[in-house]
C-alpha cells in the first residue's frame, strides 16, 4: 500500500484551469502534468527496474476494502511510460501550435481544451491502473469524453463537430461490448473486473467473452473493420491531439486486449488465429488505403491502422505460441508487439506533430497543394523524414527492431511447426513483408510530394519554418527513436522481461537465446552503415569541391516550358498502385469526358476519391436504413393535438385488451 | 571477409560480361569487358550539374544507396566462411537495408520535380516493394528446410541436411534470386535499361538528373548489387564443403553464368507491358509459395 494523495490532488487542481488567466493557462496545465508525470513515471520505474512486483495505491477518498485501488504491475508500468512520453511531448508542442488561436478563440474554449487534455492523460493512466470493472469503465468513459472535447476544438466547423459526434457514438458502442463482457463475468463469478477473469476463464468457455472484449477494445484500437472512426477523427483534431490519440489513446485498446489475453486459459489457438488474421487484414488494408489518401493527416491515420495491425500480428503470434506451448514464439511475438506499441507512439506522434507544423505553415492538409516545402521548412522536413524511415521499419531506426522481433518469432518457429501452423506463419511472413513494402511506397509518396519538388500552389510561397517551440519537442522523439534503433539491446531486455512477467514464460529464455548478441550485431551493422555513409558523404563533398559544379534546370526531355503543375502528384504517384488494388479500394474519379468533336478542350475538373469500403457497408448503410425507417414512422408526428390524444387512447385500449386476455 | 572481397572482384567484371553477351548475341563488335568501369572512371573525373529544384535529398540519395549496398555485402558469407556480420535473422536486416537505399533513391527522384522522374519513382517504388514477399517467403522456405535463420548458417547447412531433394531448392532458389535481382536492379523483363523513351523507363528515368560523381555511385551500387545476388545464387548451388580453389573458380563461373543469362534475356526478350509488371512480380511470390508447399510435402507435413 502506497499513498497516492498527491496524485488525486491533480484532478481537483485541474478545475482551477477555468480560473487561471488566459496567458497562464498553458503553464498551469504544464505544471500540473509535469508533477503528475514525474510521480507516475517514478511509480512505473520502480516496477520496471524490478524493485517491486506490484504496487498498490489507495484512492484517498475510498476505503481499501472496496477493491477500487490503483494497481501498477509491469504491464501498467510499461503503458504509463508510453502515455507519459507522448502526452508530455504533445503538450510541449501544443504551446506554439495553439498560439495563433490565442486571439481568435474565446477563453472558455481554451480552458475546456486544457482541462480535457489533463483529463485525457488522467483517464488513460486510470485505465491502465484500475482493475475493478465499474471503475475501469468510468475511466474508459472519461477517456472517450475528454478526447471528444479535444477533437471538437474547432467546433464552429460543422464537419468537425459531426465527426466528433460520430466518434463519440462509436466509442460508446465499443464500451457497450466491454460492459456486456464484464457483466457476464460478474454473473458467473460475483465479481466484476480484470481480477475476476482468471477464475472465470478457468471454469467457463473462453471464446465468447473474449470476442466481446475484443470487439470493444478493437473499436478503440482501430482494427479493421471497426476502424471507421479513426480516419475521420484524427484529421479533425488539432495536431497535438491527433498525436496523442494516435500515439497512445488507441493503444489503450491494445492494453485491454493484452489484459484479457493474459488471463485466458483455453481456446488459445483460436484466439491467436483470430487476432492474427484480423491484424493481417488491418495491416494490409490499412496501408493500402493510406497509399491513396491525399489528405496528409488522413494518410497518417490510416497508417495507425496499419501499425495497430503490426502490433496485433505480434500479439496474435504470441497467443499462437502460448497455445502451441512454444515459449520462444510467445516471447518474440509478445515483446515485438509491445515494443511496437512504444515505437509507434514515438514516430506516429512525431509525424502528426510534423503534419501540424505543415498545416500551420500553409493552412491546408491537401498534399496536392504542397511540394517543395523542404526549402522553406528544412527542419520539419528532416524530422518528417526520420519519422517516415522509422515507421517503414527501416534500419537503423526503431521500427525495424520491433518488426525484426516479430519476424524472428515467425522464422524461428517455422521448422517445428505443423502443417496448419506453418501455413498460418508463412501467410503472416508474406503479409508482414508486403505491409513493409507498401509502407515504403506510401511514405516515399508522402515525403516526396509534400516536401520535395516544386510548389504546387501559391500557399507554399508563404510558408515559414515551424518555430523552435514546435521543433524541439519533436527532437525529443527523434532522440528516443535513434536510441531504440541503435541501442536496441538495452531497450529490448526490459521488454523481454515484461513479456516474461505477463505471460509467465520461462525467465531463462532470453538469457539462454542469443537475442542480445543478435541485437548488438544489428546495432553494429547500423553503426557501420552510419559511419560508411558519413565517410562517403565527406569524400563526396571533397571530390565535388575540386570539380566544376553547375546548376541548371531539371532535365525536361527536350520540353522547356515545364510548370510545377506538371509534376507528379500524390494521386498520380499512387495511380499505378490504385490500378492493381481497385477491387479493394473502390476509388472513383470525378471528371468530365472530352468529347470527340472537341478540338480545343475547355477547362476540366479532376477529382480523385477513395471510399472506405467498410465505412460504407458497416456504418453508412445500417445508419441509412434506420434513419429511413424512422422517417417513415415520422408520419405519425402530425403536430395536431387531437391525433396525439388518439394515440394515447389507442395505447390505453391496447393495454386494456392485452390485460383482459392475460397477455401482460 | 572472403565473401566481401569476392563480391567486389565479381562486380568489376559483371556489367562487362552482360555487355559482351549482348553484343555477341546481336552480332555487334561491341565494347570491351571493362567499358563500364572506364565509364565510371570518366564520370569520376567529370564535374556535376545539379537541377535548381533539387536539394539535399537528391544529393544524398546515391551515397545512401551505395552505403546500404556496402553494408549488405558484409552480411553475405562465402561458402563455409562466415560473413563479417552474421546473426540470426540477418536476411531481414539485409532486405530492409536495401529497401532503405531504394527509399532514398525514390525520394531523390521526386526531389527533381520532374514528371518523368516522378513516374519512374512511382513505378520503381511499386515494383521493388511488391517483390519483398517473394524474398521473405523464399528465405522462410530455407529456414524451414535447414532449421536456421541466418545467411551464413543456412548456406552452410544447405547440403548437409541429409535431404535428398536439396536440388529442388537450389533450382527454385536460384531461379527466384535471378528474378528478384532483375526486379531489384531494374532489368528485363520488368524494365529495359537501354530504352530511349523516358515514358517507358523505370530506373533509368529516375536517375536522369544525376551526373558525375553521383552517377558513378549509382552505377557502382548497381554492379555490386548484381554481384550480391550472384553470390546468393552461388551459395545455393555450390556445396560449402568443396575444395577452396574449386569453390573460388565456381564462384566466378556462377557469377559469369548469371551475367550471361541476363545478357541473353535482354537480347531475346521484350520488356513486359508496364501494367503487366505487378502481376509478373507477384507471380514470383506464388512461385516462392509453391517452393514452400513442396517443403511441406518433403517434410511429410503435407501428405
Amino acid at each position: 500500500m502506497f499513498n497516492s494523495t498527491f496524485f488525486f490532488i491533480i484532478p481537483l487542481l485541474s478545475l482551477l484551469i477555468f480560473a487561471v488567466p488566459k496567458s497562464l493557462k498553458y503553464y498551469f496545465t504544464l505544471t500540473l502534468l509535469l508533477a503528475g508525470i514525474v510521480l507516475t513515471t517514478l511509480w512505473s520505474y520502480g516496477i520496471l527496474a524490478g524493485a517491486d512486483e506490484v504496487r498498490e495505491y489507495a484512492l484517498f477518498f475510498l476505503p481499501y476494502n472496496t477493491g477500487i485501488i490503483l494497481t501498477v504491475d509491469a504491464l501498467a508500468a510499461f503503458f504509463i511510460l508510453v502515455i507519459n512520453i507522448t502526452v508530455l511531448t504533445g503538450l510541449l508542442y501544443a504551446r506554439c501550435y495553439l498560439a495563433p488561436y490565442q486571439q481568435k478563440i474565446e477563453v472558455f474554449r481554451f480552458s475546456v481544451h486544457y482541462f480535457s487534455y489533463i483529463w485525457l492523460w488522467l483517464s488513460m493512466l486510470l485505465v491502465v491502473m484500475l482493475r475493478e470493472g465499474i471503475a475501469f469503465l468510468i475511466a474508459w468513459e472519461i477517456m472517450a469524453l475528454s478526447s471528444f472535447f479535444l477533437v471538437i476544438f474547432e467546433a464552429e466547423k460543422r464537419n468537425i463537430l459531426k465527426t466528433g459526434i460520430s466518434y463519440l457514438i462509436q466509442m460508446h458502442i465499443g464500451m457497450f461490448f466491454i460492459l456486456i463482457a464484464f457483466l457476464l463475468v460478474n454473473k458467473a463469478t460475483g465479481h466484476m473486473g480484470f481480477d475476476a477473469l482468471d477464475s472465470y476463464f478457468g471454469l467457463h468457455p473462453n471464446l465468447p467473452v473474449f470476442l466481446l472484449f475484443f470487439t470493444g477494445f478493437a473499436i478503440k484500437a482501430g482494427f479493421i473493420p471497426l476502424h471507421t472512426w479513426l480516419p475521420e477523427a484524427h484529421p479533425a483534431a488539432p495536431s497535438h491531439v491527433s498525436g496523442v490519440m494516435s500515439g497512445v489513446m488507441i493503444k489503450m485498446g491494445i492494453y485491454g486486449m493484452v489484459r484479457i489475453l493474459a488471463s485466458m486459459q483455453s481456446d488459445l489457438l483460436v484466439t491467436g488465429i483470430i487476432i492474427l488474421v484480423i491484424s493481417l487484414l488491418s495491416g494490409i488494408l490499412g496501408v493500402m488505403m493510406a497509399i491513396v489518401q491525399h489528405d496528409l493527416k488522413k494518410l497518417l491515420a490510416y497508417h495507425s491502422i496499419e501499425n495497430i495491425g503490426i502490433i496485433g500480428i505480434g500479439i496474435g503470434l504470441g497467443m499462437t505460441g502460448r497455445a502451441l506451448d512454444n515459449q520462444l514464439l510467445s516471447l518474440l511475438g509478445f515483446s515485438g508487439g509491445l515494443l511496437h506499441v512504444l515505437n509507434h507512439s514515438l514516430f506516429k506522434s512525431l509525424l502528426f506533430f510534423n503534419a501540424g507544423s505543415v498545416y500551420r505553415a500553409i493552412h491546408t492538409r491537401n498534399m496536392e497543394r504542397m511540394g517543395g516545402l523542404m526549402r522553406k521548412m528544412p527542419w520539419t522536413a528532416i524530422l518528417f523524414l526520420t519519422g517516415s524511415l522509422a515507421i517503414c521499419g527501416l534500419p537503423p531506426f526503431n521500427g525495424f527492431i520491433s518488426e525484426y522481433l516479430i519476424y524472428m518469432g515467425m522464422f524461428t518457429c517455422l521448422p517445428e511447426a505443423t502443417l496448419y501452423h506453418s501455413i498460418l506463419i508463412i501467410g503472416s511472413i508474406a503479409g508482414l513483408s508486403l505491409i513493409g513494402g507498401l509502407a515504403i511506397f506510401c511514405f516515399t509518396k508522402a515525403f516526396g510530394i509534400v516536401f520535395l519538388g516544386e510548389a504546387r500552389s501559391e500557399l507554399v510561397g508563404h510558408a515559414r519554418e515551424a518555430t523552435k517551440g514546435m521543433i524541439i519537442p519533436q527532437l525529443f522523439n527523434v532522440v528516443l527513436i535513434m536510441l531504440i534503433g541503435l541501442g536496441s539491446p538495452l531497450i529490448v531486455k526490459p521488454v523481454f522481461k515484461l513479456a516474461v512477467n505477463i505471460w509467465d514464460l520461462d525467465s531463462q529464455l532470453f538469457t539462454r537465446g542469443s537475442f542480445v548478441s543478435n541485437l548488438s550485431q544489428i546495432s553494429l551493422a547500423g553503426g557501420i552503415f552510419i559511419v560508411s555513409l558519413g565517410t562517403l558523404l565527406l569524400y563526396r563533398s571533397y571530390h565535388l569541391s575540386r570539380r566544376a559544379v553547375e546548376t541548371g534546370p531539371t532535365w525536361g526531355c527536350g520540353y522547356t516550358a515545364v510548370t510545377p503543375a506538371q509534376q507528379y502528384t500524390a494521386t498520380s504517384f499512387a495511380s499505378n498502385f490504385n490500378h492493381i488494388a481497385k477491387p479493394v479500394l473502390r476509388s472513383t474519379v470525378l471528371t468530365e469526358k472530352i468529347e470527340e468533336d472537341e478540338i480545343f478542350p475547355g477547362k476540366r475538373r479532376f477529382e480523385f476519391q477513395s471510399d472506405d469500403l467498410f465505412k460504407k457497408k458497416l456504418i453508412d448503410r445500417p445508419v441509412g436504413f434506420v434513419s429511413g425507417l424512422l422517417k417513415k414512422i415520422a408520419v405519425m408526428q402530425t403536430g395536431q393535438i387531437r391525433h396525439y390524444i388518439l394515440y394515447a387512447f389507442v395505447f390505453m385500449l391496447l393495454v386494456l385488451l392485452l390485460s383482459l386476455f392475460n397477455i401482460i | 571477409m572472403a565473401g566481401f572481397l569476392l563480391i567486389v572482384i565479381a562486380a568489376l567484371f559483371f556489367p562487362g560480361v552482360i555487355i559482351r553477351t549482348k553484343s555477341i548475341a546481336s552480332g555487334r563488335k561491341g565494347p570491351g569487358v571493362f567499358q563500364p568501369l572506364k565509364d565510371i572512371a570518366v564520370m569520376l573525373r567529370k564535374g556535376s550539374v545539379f537541377s535548381n529544384t533539387t536539394g539535399i535529398m537528391f544529393r544524398m540519395a546515391p551515397a545512401v544507396a551505395l552505403a546500404t549496398v556496402v553494408v549488405a555485402m558484409l552480411l553475405l558469407p562465402f561458402a563455409e566462411n562466415k560473413a563479417l556480420i552474421s546473426f540470426e535473422g540477418d536476411f531481414i536486416f539485409f532486405a530492409y537495408l536495401l529497401a532503405l537505399g531504394k527509399f532514398f533513391m525514390i525520394i531523390g527522384a521526386l526531389d527533381t520535380g520532374s514528371s518523368f522522374q516522378g513516374m519512374g519513382a512511382s513505378r520503381e517504388a511499386l515494383f521493388s516493394m511488391i517483390v519483398e514477399p517473394a524474398f521473405f517467403v523464399l528465405l522462410a522456405t530455407f529456414a524451414m528446410f535447414t532449421g536456421y535463420t541466418s545467411f551464413s548458417v543456412i548456406f552452410n547447412h544447405f547440403y548437409i541436411t541429409g535431404n535428398d531433394y536439396v536440388l529442388i531448392y537450389s533450382i527454385i532458389g536460384a531461379y527466384l534470386f535471378v528474378q528478384i535481382a532483375m526486379v531489384e536492379n531494374s532489368r528485363l523483363p520488368v524494365d529495359d535499361p537501354k530504352t530511349h523513351l523516358e515514358l517507358t523507363m523505370v530506373h533509368e528515368v529516375m536517375i536522369l538528373d544525376h551526373s558525375g560523381f553521383d552517377k558513378a555511385l549509382i552505377h557502382t551500387g548497381t554492379y555490386l548489387k548484381f554481384a550480391i545476388y550472384g553470390s546468393l545464387i552461388y551459395n545455393l548451388i555450390v556445396p560449402a564443403g568443396w575444395n577452396t580453389i574449386l569453390k573460388i573458380v565456381m564462384f566466378f563461373v556462377v557469377q559469369a553464368l548469371f551475367a550471361v543469362v541476363i545478357g541473353i534475356t535482354e537480347s531475346f526478350r521484350a520488356r513486359n507491358k508496364m501494367n503487366k509488371n505487378p502481376k509478373y512480380i507477384l507471380t514470383l511470390t506464388s512461385v516462392a509459395l509453391i517452393a514452400f508447399m513442396v517443403i511441406l510435402i518433403l517434410t511429410e507435413k503435407l501428405v
